[in-house]
C-alpha cells in the first residue's frame, strides 16, 4: 500500500529482519510488520539480554519509552513495549514482551538509567513486577493510593474522591459518590457487533408464568378512595437528578413566600442607580476583512 | 544572651550531623507547577534529589480509551499547556498514519507553521522564567508580550488562545483569514525581533546571568544518549538530532532552516539553543507564508473528516456523515503505531493501539519530560541549592504534561 500519510518517516525496515533475526537467536518469538512500524516479540526472561544485544551490536542508542497495555481475554495479560532509537540509523523499533500479574520482568535500568521512572510508571499504572529494580515505588498516584488504575477492569472514576472539608480543616478521602450513574454511550452501529439490552429484553428469555395472575373482582384493581385521595396530594417538582420522568419525591411542595433572603444580592440586571451604556460597541471588521478595493 | 552564645559555635564539638533533608515544593514559585524535590543538603550542596511528580495526575491515557478519537483530541492540549498545538500534532499524525490518510498540502503547512509559532510561545515562557529564575525581572515581561502576540493569533486561528482543539485528524478545523496570514508575517519580521532581540540584549552576555548558569549542570554527549534525552537537551549536549530533520513530517522536508547545537551541555547551552530555535521558528514560519497554496484544508474523505457546514444545508449524504462523525466517529484500522514528533521539549510520541472501533484501545503518551526530570539527580549532584531552580529552568518543566 503506497504511503499517504505524513507522519515522521524514518528509515525502511528493509532487510533489518534478517540481521535481527539471527542477532536474536531463539529469543525472538515473532516479528510484525504493520502501518510502517516494527515490532519484535521476545521472550520475556530475555528481554535484557535481547536490548543489550540490541543496543551495543545495532545502534539502538536510546530507549525512549516502556508502553504498557491490559489485555484481560488474555492468558498473561499485559504487554510491555520497549520503544527503541537509533540516533546513527535513524531507525524505530519496537520490542514486546507479554506478562501476568504475578510473573516479574527483568528490569532495564542497568542498560538504560531512564529505565528506572519508565518501569515505576508501569508498576503504577497497572502493577507489573519488575526483577531488579531496586527503586519501584509509585510514581504518578496519590500516595498511599490502592490498585492500579489502568487496568481495563479498574473504573475510570475509581473508588476514592478526596476534598477538603471545612469542618474538619483538612483534606479527607471519601468513596466515590456519583449524581449520575457512569453513562457510556455506545454509538457502534448494532449491524456492526453492538449489543443494547433494553429494558425488558430479559424476559424474553423467561419461561412463561405457571399461574397467571388475573383481576377478577373490582375491589382486587386497589383503586378507591385510598388511592384517589394519595393521587391528590401535591408533591413537589423533581429535581435535576434522580427522580423518573419529573415525578418528584413525594415531599411536601414547597411554600412561596413574599420576603427573600435578606443576605440575597440585588439582581444586576435591574439596578437603577447604573446609567444605560451610551456609545456603541468598537467596529472589528477592519481586523478580519482585507481591503476590498485593493484586492478586487 | 545565653542563647546567643550558644549559636555562635560553628564547630559542632565532636558530635555527627546528619544530611539536612528538605522539600522543594510541592508549590514552589520556581518550581514551574506542582513539582516536589526532596533533597538531601550537606550544608547548601546538594547531595541527592528524588522527584515526586503525579501531583498533576488527571488519568488523560484512561479518560482517552473511554473517547471517541476526536473527543480525545483536546486531552492533547492540556498536557503540555505551554505548548498545546504540538501535543495535538503527535496524536492527529499517529491516527492519519494508522488510517494512511492523506493531509491536503495546505493544511500541512498550516500545522507546520501553528506548530512553529507554538513553539516560539513555548520557549519565550520558557526563556523567560529561565531568566527570572536566575534574577532578572524584564525580559520576562517583555517575553510575555510577544507570548500575548501568538495567542491573539492562535484566538484567530480558532477561536480559543490556548486549548485550540484546532489540528484535526486528516487536515486543521478551519481556514485561517488572509489578514492572519499577513499579519503573521509583518509580525515575524517587525515585532518579534525587535522585541525578542531586545530581551535576549539583556540576558545572554549578562554577567550575573552567565555565572549563574555557564558550566552548571553540565551533561555530556554519552550521559544525554544515556537517559534518553531529546529535544534541546540533547542538542545542548553536542548532538545534532532533531526529529523535525531526521524524520520529517508533514512539510517540515520542504524548510530550509538550522539546528543549534551546544559545546558545553549546561544551562547556558540549553538556554542558547533555545534563543536560536526562537530565530530558526521564525525563519520557518516565513517560508511557510511564502510557499502555502491555496487549497482545503482538510481531507475530503468524508468518512473521517466532517463536511463543511454549508454542504450540510445542500446535502443529504453530508447531514448523515456530519451526524455519524460527531455521535459515532470514524472508526480506525486496528494495529498499533509510535509517532513522536518534536515538541518544543523534546521527543513527543503517542503510542495509539487501535482494536479497530470508534475508540482507541490504548494511548501511551510518552512525555518529553519524563526521561529529563528523571536526571535531576544526575544534574544537581554536587551542585548549590540555589542552581537547582536554574537546572529546573533549563529543563523547561511542564507539569501537565509528565503527569498526564
Amino acid at each position: 500500500m503506497p504511503v499517504l500519510h505524513s507522519a515522521p518517516c524514518f528509515r525502511s525496515h528493509d532487510g533489518l529482519v534478517d540481521v535481527l533475526g539471527p542477532a536474536l537467536g531463539d529469543r525472538l518469538i515473532g516479528v510484525h510488520q504493520e502501518h510502517g512500524e516494527l515490532m519484535l516479540s521476545v521472550r520475556r526472561d530475555a528481554i535484557e539480554d535481547v536490548l543489550r544485544t540490541l543496543r551495543d551490536e545495532h545502534q539502538y542508542q536510546q530507549l525512549m519509552e516502556i508502553a504498557g497495555a491490559d489485555y484481560p481475554q488474555r492468558a498473561e495479560r499485559f504487554e510491555l513495549v520497549y520503544m527503541l532509537l537509533s540516533l546513527t540509523r535513524n531507525h524505530r523499533l519496537m520490542v514486546k514482551l507479554t506478562t501476568d500479574e504475578t510473573s516479574p520482568v527483568p528490569t532495564v535500568t542497568r542498560l538504560w538509567p531512564n529505565a528506572g521512572w519508565l518501569e515505576r510508571e508501569v508498576f503504577d499504572m497497572f502493577g507489573v513486577l519488575f526483577d531488579g529494580n531496586t527503586d519501584l515505588r509509585r510514581i504518578l498516584t496519590d500516595y498511599g493510593f490502592e490498585g492500579h488504575p489502568f487496568r481495563k477492569d479498574f473504573p475510570l472514576t475509581g473508588y476514592q474522591e478526596v476534598r477538603y472539608s471545612e469542618e474538619d480543616k483538612r483534606v479527607i478521602y471519601e468513596p466515590v459518590e456519583l449524581p449520575q450513574d457512569f453513562r457510556i454511550f455506545e454509538f457502534t452501529s448494532p449491524w456492526e457487533g453492538a449489543d443494547y439490552p433494553l429494558p425488558g429484553d430479559e424476559k424474553a428469555t423467561m419461561p412463561p408464568a405457571a399461574e397467571v395472575k388475573t383481576t377478577d373482582r373490582p375491589a382486587e384493581t386497589g383503586a378507591g378512595p385510598g388511592a384517589d385521595a394519595k393521587a391528590a396530594e401535591h408533591v413537589a417538582r423533581g429535581m435535576a437528578s434522580g427522580t423518573v420522568a419529573g415525578q418528584g419525591h413525594g415531599e411536601p411542595v414547597p411554600e412561596e413566600t413574599a420576603i427573600s433572603d435578606p443576605g440575597a444580592p440585588t439582581p444586576t440586571e435591574d439596578r437603577p442607580d447604573r446609567p444605560a451604556r451610551q456609545e456603541s460597541a468598537p467596529d472589528t471588521k477592519g481586523a478580519t476583512e482585507l481591503n476590498k478595493d485593493a484586492d478586487s | 544572651m545565653a542563647g546567643l552564645l550558644q549559636e555562635t559555635s560553628p564547630t559542632t564539638g565532636g558530635e555527627v550531623i546528619s544530611n539536612y533533608t528538605i522539600n522543594f515544593g510541592p508549590q514552589h514559585p520556581a518550581a514551574h507547577g506542582v513539582l516536589r524535590l526532596v533533597m538531601e543538603l550537606d550544608g547548601e550542596i546538594i547531595e541527592r534529589v528524588d522527584p515526586h511528580i503525579g501531583l498533576l495526575h488527571r488519568g488523560t491515557e484512561k479518560l482517552i480509551e473511554h473517547k471517541t478519537y476526536l473527543q480525545a483530541l483536546p486531552y492533547f492540549d492540556r498536557l503540555d499547556y505551554v505548548s498545546p498545538l504540538c501535543m495535538e500534532h503527535s496524536y492527529v499524525l499517529a491516527i492519519e498514519k494508522l488510517l494512511n490518510l492523506e493531509v491536503p498540502l495546505r493544511a500541512q503547512y498550516l500545522r507546520v507553521m501553528f506548530a512553529e509559532l507554538t513553539r516560539i510561545s513555548n520557549h519565550l515562557l520558557n526563556i523567560g522564567s529561565h531568566v527570572m529564575d536566575v534574577g532578572a525581572m524584564t525580559p520576562n515581561l517583555w517575553l510575555f508580550e510577544i507570548r500575548e502576540d501568538c495567542m491573539n493569533f492562535f484566538e484567530r486561528a480558532s477561536g480559543a488562545r490556548m486549548h485550540a482543539a484546532w489540528f484535526r485528524p486528516g487536515g486543521v478545523h478551519q481556514d485561517v483569514p488572509l489578514k492572519l496570514l499577513t499579519d503573521i508575517g509583518d509580525w515575524c519580521d517587525t515585532r518579534l525581533p525587535e522585541l525578542f532581540e531586545d530581551a535576549m540584549s539583556l540576558v545572554v552576555d549578562n554577567r550575573i546571568f552567565k555565572q549563574r548558569n555557564v558550566d552548571i549542570a553540565k551533561v555530556s554527549r554519552d550521559d544525554a544518549i544515556a537517559w534518553g534525552f531529546s529535544g534541546p537537551m540533547i542538542r545542548a549536549s553536542g548532538v545534532p538530532w532533531d526529529l523535525r530533520k531526521s524524520q520529517p513530517y508533514d512539510v517540515y522536508d520542504r524548510m530550509d532552516f538550522e539546528i543549534p547545537v551546544g559545546t558545553n551541555g549546561d544551562c547556558y547551552d540549553r538556554m542558547m539553543v533555545r534563543v536560536e530555535e526562537v530565530r530558526q521558528s521564525a525563519r520557518i514560519i516565513k517560508q511557510c507564508l511564502a510557499q502555502m497554496p491555496e487549497g482545503p484544508i482538510a481531507s475530503s474523505d468524508r468518512k473521517v473528516v466532517p463536511p463543511r457546514r454549508g454542504e450540510m444545508k445542500q446535502s443529504m449524504e453530508a447531514l448523515i456523515h456530519h451526524f455519524k462523525l460527531y455521535s459515532e466517529g470514524f472508526h480506525v484500522p486496528a494495529g498499533e503505531v509510535y509517532v513522536a514528533t518534536e515538541s518544543p521539549k523534546g521527543e513527543f510520541g503517542v503510542y495509539l493501539v487501535s482494536d479497530g472501533t470508534n475508540k482507541p484501545y490504548r494511548c501511551k503518551i510518552r512525555p518529553t519530560m519524563f526521561s529529563h526530570l528523571q536526571a535531576m539527580d544526575m544534574m544537581c549532584r554536587g551542585h548549590m541549592l540555589p542552581d537547582a531552580t536554574a537546572i529546573l529552568g533549563s529543563i523547561d518543566a511542564v507539569f501537565g504534561e509528565s503527569d498526564r
